[in-house]
């Protein structure tokens, strides 16, 4: 890497005392604000003695594209209606995918300038109002509009690039990417919230169920890799990659309640302190540092490593930007989980599955969760969150010791990338 | 060699492009080269750049294959069945840039070698929506 990182820290320390999202999936007739709501009151209602709204004094709003998806600007402001917050300050912040991850770093730092004690911070977007063809253009608005988006270049097919890319250099094959799908539905099919709250076996064996009830032919599908290597069923998108290794079109919203720390005990017992925070930019595929990786998220890996004083052997759960089941093979290198070319064989080996000893993506990812872009920084914030305080359900990770849990969130294809480390108090 | 009149922008790039030239520029203050024009040398930050003329020439570095296709590529036929190939192309002269990769079998992308010779394609430059192509040497 280029770039010397400096070492930085925060004014005074910032804690998440409280967590909400609304359910991930596709919802005819909700809009952001409904879903925004949502989120908010199931923070509200877990949050051990609750926040009166009056005494939020500012927010931050991730959202990448309301514009296009709902017709509807400046959404911010919307949002703090109907919360009822006004006369508060609230900001939109729009960094593509990694729009909420950015807004959390602007939460973060309004509390440790000194200026707030009580900050929200969410993300919302609502997509599926749009059909695949019109999302896929708002998804690609995120790429270089004058010398991508020209070349033919989607937002999966970037990713497909990279993925070439990285089967060229290394061992990376297409089954190294189907089984990151596979074990992510796994762990979406233990998370109520997730849009696909299902196994990819169990959508299998849904599909042959229903061809046997309409006395259809009936797919013979040995197991889940036989399935998703049938091109019926799972149909090439941007060659190396199939719909299968795509996250899915989502509506849905999350938030949390930072607070300075020295107040975080009037409102739980178990906050979660913000012990390291980065973020750095990167350039398009063309002009990146290297096909295989994105530089921004070791530089924003790096910055944020060195304010907690840590370093990837140290975090013990970790929710990773899988818009694509490639971007969770990079995102383990990129960060240092796995050295260059052995994310694929670490899970081929099982090491990031719930039981493995690297347990990447345990909420279901973006792939099984769902991919609200705009919310999905945050909630990949919540899952850590979770996790840490031993609230993570049928998915909560066995380690009993678990106390060092990393986010990381890209926007576009690397032209963003936010890590935020947290530790439990 | 170059019109140094025109502006360092995509406009230019592009109305080169219908020329039949493939102009970036390079920067005098520290001799690196952009595919993409601009009036602010990304490495060194100085303005003193100049307009360089490609040879088009140059690599696949990595490629995809697009079935779920935008809309502009829908109207020209492309889609599920009918897949088109996009790509980072590595310019003889050092830097990459994004193209379409054409005269390759998109439908059979397991045979489409990274690394083989390209060279830019000036024909088939739509007037109304120039785009940068590539085909096999």
């Amino acid at each position: 890497m280029a770039a010397t990182i400096k070492k930085r820290q925060l004014g005074r320390e910032v804690s998440i005392v409280g967590a909400g999202m609304s359910q991930f999936g596709a919802f005819k007739g909700k809009t952001s604000r409904d879903l925004f709501v949502e989120a908010f009151q199931d923070m509200n209602e877990h949050l051990d003695q609750g926040v009166d709204v009056e005494d939020i004094e500012c927010g931050y709003i991730g959202n990448y594209s309301s514009d296009l998806f709902e017709g509807q600007g400046h959404t911010a402001p919307i949002m703090a209606d109907w919360l009822g917050m006004t006369p508060a300050p609230v900001t939109r912040i729009e960094n593509a995918c990694a729009s909420s991850g950015s807004a959390m770093r602007e939460g973060i730092m309004a509390i440790a300038s000194g200026l707030y004690d009580i900050v929200l911070v969410g993300g919302v977007e609502k997509m599926t109002d749009l059909p695949t063809e019109g999302v896929t253009d708002v998804l690609a608005s995120a790429a270089d509009g004058l010398y991508e988006v020209p070349a033919g270049l989607t937002f999966p097919g970037i990713y497909g690039a990279l993925a070439k890319a990285h089967m060229d250099r290394f061992e990376t094959n297409l089954s190294h990417l189907l089984k990151v799908g596979i074990k992510n539905h796994n762990n979406g099919a233990l998370n109520p919230k997730a849009q696909f709250n299902t196994t990819i076996r169990g959508m299998m064996e849904r599909r042959i169920a229903r061809s046997e009830q309409r006395g259809e032919p009936v797919p013979d599908w040995k197991d889940e890799m036989d399935f998703l290597n049938d091109p019926s069923a799972n149909p090439w998108i941007a060659w190396p990659l199939r719909l299968y290794d795509c996250a899915p079109i989502t509506d849905g919203a999350a938030c949390v309640l930072l607070v300075a720390s020295e107040i975080a005990d009037s409102f739980t017992d178990k906050p979660v302190q913000v012990v390291g925070t980065g973020q750095a930019t990167g350039r398009p595929l063309h002009d990146a540092e290297e096909l295989t990786s994105l530089s921004a998220a070791k530089y924003a890996a790096a910055q944020a490593y060195q304010m907690a004083g840590i370093g990837p052997q140290d975090i013990q759960v970790a929710e990773v930007h899988d818009c694509f089941t490639i971007a969770e093979i990079i995102a383990t290198e990129d960060l240092g989980f796995f050295a260059p070319g052995e994310g694929p064989h670490a899970v081929d080996q099982g090491r990031t599955a719930l039981n493995g000893d690297r347990p990447i993506n345990t909420s279901g990812g973006l792939k099984a969760k769902g991919h609200p872009v705009g919310a999905s920084g945050v909630a990949q914030i919540i899952e850590v969150f979770h996790q840490l305080r031993g609230e993570a359900g049928d998915r909560q990770l066995p380690n009993s010791n678990l106390e060092v849990g990393l986010a990381h969130n890209v926007g576009g294809t690397g032209g963003t990338c936010v890590v935020n480390i947290l530790r439990r108090s | 060699m170059a019109d140094d009149s025109r502006a360092f922008n995509a406009a230019s790039f592009y109305e080169y492009l219908k020329e039949g030239q493939l102009m970036g520029v390079h920067c005098r203050a520290c001799d690196k080269l952009s595919a993409e024009p601009r009036s602010m040398c990304p490495s060194c930050h100085s303005r003193d750049v100049e307009w360089h003329r490609f040879s088009g020439q140059g690599q696949l570095g990595t490629f995809t294959c697009i079935s779920v296709v935008p809309d502009v590529m829908a109207r020209q036929g492309y889609g599920r069945n009918n897949p088109y190939c996009s790509g980072i192309v590595m310019l003889e002269e050092g830097p990459r840039i994004s193209a379409k990769i054409l005269g390759v079998d998109a439908a059979n992308p397991q045979d489409i070698p990274t690394g083989m010779a390209l060279a830019a394609d000036f024909d088939e430059v739509d007037p109304e929506a120039p785009a940068l192509a590539f085909r096999p040497v």
